[in-house]
């Protein structure tokens, strides 16, 4: 674009123009400025579900890289100790397994929900996913106490602190994906909630992909925990 | 085409107000340059203490009145303890890596331009990107609480409200342990010894804040990569520099979550009594675990282990130093050389398969602490291995240099001396990642040498070449070629007589880390190559006063700079100087060529910029003219 030609066609800023030829910002660079007009600027601003769901896989691969490495610390501690003493798995630990698998059925039924446009159903879903959660959570306080009767204390050998290190990281984690929930509720309580489809279906994504992540590293760490006791 | 047709592209209208506007801005450049302004604070605190280090070794026992002024606990007298040397020697390693070389090239410069480069108006998430700033920020504060409160009795005792084992004052300027905060004395608080106790919560504590604000950074690098490259900006039509910046982000997210990991384990060990990393039957002061209050019944941890998640981010670490680097120093070659890069393709392929290989090469820093012979040889091997990617980048450089016309300004010295000091320093690395032979140079000054030259100065080297080369386009003016010039000179000169005698230091057995050599007779003949190295490291410091005063001489009195002063092509050079709120004054660029289209035959000017949309380019010219 060696030329600066005045463009004579009108860009909107729905951005369907294509725009023309037109000068940089000071229309005087050697070898040429070629500025594409029309859309592409809006192209950009309208709202990107891409850029949430790139983000919330990449605070996936960093939560797992994080759970990936107390795991492989647990594993190395217990392999390389000398005398066990198992610990045993507490039994509401595998109610708080049950609880948490049901709850990620209960929000694959509000994603589906949404996608039929079923609103009230929707937050139904939701409502019952934040309880099941919440659930969760309190069942592995009851689990510690269950721990904690039997002599496994938080101070002390790493087998023992890691029962609680493992639910506590992985709880507090849960915690927001909690928070992710009940903001979804907030949004679908707002009173033009159906005016933003786009962003509430990109948004409930999201949140959907933190919720079965986290439901697959408390299958992990259960696992974890009740092979390496 | 008015500009008011434009004005919907704004993602955020541009902010008024002073404090919005350069304190706590969501514009990617102003927090790009809040970054630099960080790094060159943080780089005179390690500076200092690293002169403060060659003063002790050179002259052991002299007296500095103005450290008693500042830390009266710590050198009593104006003297140096040895465990004062100590935790200068862990707080100069701490401040420069993490708030030096983690800073500056990835979230200064990368701030700055990984957006304007690819075309966006701003990172994906400016909200996020202004709080991985501050929340580095405060990691910075709370590392400099280190050294006054364990330096100043006043302050620790101000501290122990906080808890008992924030009591500081015991005489340093922080933890003693080395920035690698070894365990298990890094794990057991007080009775470690002094700075082991406030210092080193600190120290963790801060550890753990950089970490959240480096991942919070790294997610908006990579997001912003692949989702807001502008119309044409293929992948393979990205600047080196965006490269590098991106494998770093990568790097950054899958490595600092395991340094969390561990930093959280280590502060349970210090705080809640766990033992990740303290085994049984520990004896350290003269107590023995459970015998004490002071030092409860410890069982069942490993030592090794924090050095396993350690090292499992650190060298990742080290390329997250030098990968802008390497990116900005290709960036800088072509341009000053008129040429393409020499095997762009190549230069992509070995950033990734630096950073790859990064990942399986930890053990090498750990063959001395009992690991199996086998896996030694498998970490040998794979380090080695970092060799090819590493010796194409350098082929391709100096391919991009051959038969060129060099233009030889500031920021070309300094890339060139970026690469001198890569194969410098690279090349011990193929000593020391043999395992037999690093049984013999471990924790010498071959070690400190190695790491120095390669991960250290040489990052640094690309940091200086960054800011010359972009300075214009940040702030509007040239910065000053003739005292960048005698800057370069200095410091190329002095950096090489600071680190090339340590290598033969090393050879001769001198051990890292130790804050005097009189009592030992075999290292008596070094003392002249000991002096030598502090004379040429107190002229390099002063070098850098020139450094300073040219930038903030050269923001307000420079030259005024055009749009694009060294006639590059990428799209930063496109815009106004500096840009513009939102990079590109509502309109984003569409791209058309290759980012080092230089030297193409047959048009009329030597360089096309990577917007122009008339030009055309031979296929296979500069091996990146693909077109989608």
């Amino acid at each position: 674009m060696a030329t600066m030609v005045t463009s004579t066609k009108k860009v909107t800023n729905k951005g369907i123009g294509s725009g023309g030829n037109f000068p940089g910002p000071n229309g005087k660079k050697p070898g040429g400025n070629g500025f594409h007009g029309g859309g592409d600027g809006d192209r950009k601003r309208k709202f990107s579900p891409a850029s949430y769901r790139i983000t919330m896989w990449m605070v996936l691969a960093a939560i797992v890289m994080m759970f990936g490495a107390l795991s492989a610390a647990y594993a190395y501690l217990i392999l390389s100790a000398e005398h066990q003493t198992p610990v045993r798995m507490p039994r509401m630990f595998f109610v708080s397994t049950g609880l948490i698998l049901v709850s990620s059925v209960t929000f694959q039924q509000a994603k589906r929900s949404l996608q039929q446009d079923r609103a009230r159903a929707y937050l139904r879903w939701l409502l019952a996913t934040l309880g099941l959660g919440i659930g969760f959570l309190a069942s592995q306080l009851v689990g510690w106490r269950e721990l904690a009767r039997a002599g496994v204390y938080f101070s002390g050998h790493p087998r023992s602190t890691f029962f609680y290190l493992a639910t506590a990281l992985h709880g507090a984690h849960l915690l927001g994906g909690i928070g992710l929930v009940l903001y979804l509720v907030i949004r679908r309580l707002r009173p033009l909630w159906q005016l933003h489809a786009e962003k509430n279906t990109a948004w409930t994504r999201v949140v959907g992909l933190y919720w079965h992540a986290m439901d697959g590293i408390w299958i992990w760490l259960f696992v974890l925990l009740l092979i390496f006791k | 085409m008015s500009a008011e047709t434009h004005e919907g592209v704004h993602r955020h209208p541009a902010p008024t107000s002073f404090i919005r506007k350069y304190i706590f801005s969501i514009d990617h450049k102003v927090i790009g340059i809040q970054y630099i302004m960080l790094a060159l604070a943080a780089v005179v605190v390690g500076m200092t203490m690293s002169l403060l280090m060659r003063l002790n070794l050179s002259w052991p026992g002299t007296s500095w009145p103005i450290l008693e002024t500042l830390f009266p606990t710590g050198a009593p007298g104006g003297v140096m303890t040895p465990e004062f040397y100590l935790s200068l020697v862990t707080m100069h390693g701490t401040i420069m890596v993490f708030f030096v070389l983690t800073t500056a090239p990835q979230g200064g410069f990368g701030n700055y331009f990984l957006p304007i480069q690819i075309g966006a108006e701003d990172m994906a998430f400016p909200v996020l990107n202004m709080l991985s700033f501050w929340v580095t920020l405060v990691g910075f504060i709370v590392i400099l609480l280190a050294i006054f409160v364990e330096g100043n009795a006043s302050l620790g005792q101000a501290f122990s409200a906080l808890g008992p084992s924030f009591a500081g004052g015991s005489g340093t300027v922080g933890p003693i342990g080395g920035w690698t905060g070894y365990a298990p004395l890094s794990a057991l608080g007080k009775i470690a010894g002094p700075g082991q106790g406030a210092g080193m919560n600190l120290w963790v504590i801060s550890i753990a804040i950089f970490c959240v604000g480096s991942l919070l950074g790294a997610l908006n690098f990579i997001t912003t990569l692949l989702n807001m490259r502008t119309k044409g900006m293929t992948l393979m039509r990205m600047p080196l520099t965006c490269w590098a910046w991106f494998t770093t982000a990568v790097l950054a997210l899958l490595s600092f979550p395991v340094l969390l990991g561990g930093g959280i384990l280590l502060l349970l060990d210090r705080i809640a009594g766990t033992s990740f990393f303290i085994p049984s039957g520990l004896y350290v002061s003269g107590l023995l675990s459970g015998s004490n209050p002071n030092f409860p019944l410890h069982t069942g941890g490993s030592p090794i282990l924090w050095q396993h998640l350690f090292w499992f981010f650190g060298h990742p670490e080290v390329y997250i130093a030098i990968l802008p680097g390497m990116g900005a120093t290709s960036h800088i070659l072509a341009t000053f050389a008129r040429k393409p890069v020499f095997g762009y393709r190549a230069m992509v392929f070995a950033i990734f398969a630096i950073g790859l290989l990064g990942f399986f090469v930890w053990g090498h820093h750990m063959f001395i602490s009992g690991m199996s012979p086998y896996s030694a040889i498998a970490f040998s091997v794979l380090t080695l291995s970092i060799g090819v990617p590493s010796a194409v980048k350098t082929f391709n450089w100096l391919g991009t240099l051959w038969g060129s016309r060099i233009r030889f300004t500031t920021a070309m010295l300094f890339a060139l001396g970026f690469v001198s000091l890569f194969v410098a320093g690279g090349i011990t690395g193929l000593i020391l990642g043999q395992s037999s032979l690093d049984l013999a140079m471990h924790d010498t000054y071959i070690v400190t040498a190695h790491f120095h030259l390669v991960m250290g100065v040489a990052s640094i080297f690309g940091m200086f070449a960054a800011l010359y080369f972009w300075f214009p386009k940040m702030f509007g003016r040239m910065m000053n070629e003739g005292l960048g010039r005698i800057h370069f000179w200095i410091t190329f000169i002095g950096v090489y007589t600071i680190f090339v005698p340590m290598h033969i230091m090393g050879i001769v057995g001198m051990p890292r880390r130790y804050s005097s050599f009189g009592e030992y007779e075999f290292l008596k003949t070094l003392h002249p190559l000991v002096l030598l190295v502090s004379v040429a490291a107190v002229i390099t410091i002063l070098a850098q006063v020139i450094f300073y005063f040219n930038v903030f001489w050269s923001i307000f009195k420079g030259k005024k700079a055009s749009d694009n002063p060294w006639e590059a092509t990428t799209l930063e050079w496109t815009t106004s100087t500096p840009p513009p709120h939102d990079n590109f004054a509502g309109v984003l660029p569409t791209v058309y060529h290759g980012p080092y289209e230089f030297a193409v035959p047959g048009a009329p000017n030597d360089f096309i910029m990577q917007t122009d949309a008339g030009a055309e380019v031979p296929d296979g010219h500069g091996h990146n003219g693909n077109k989608h």
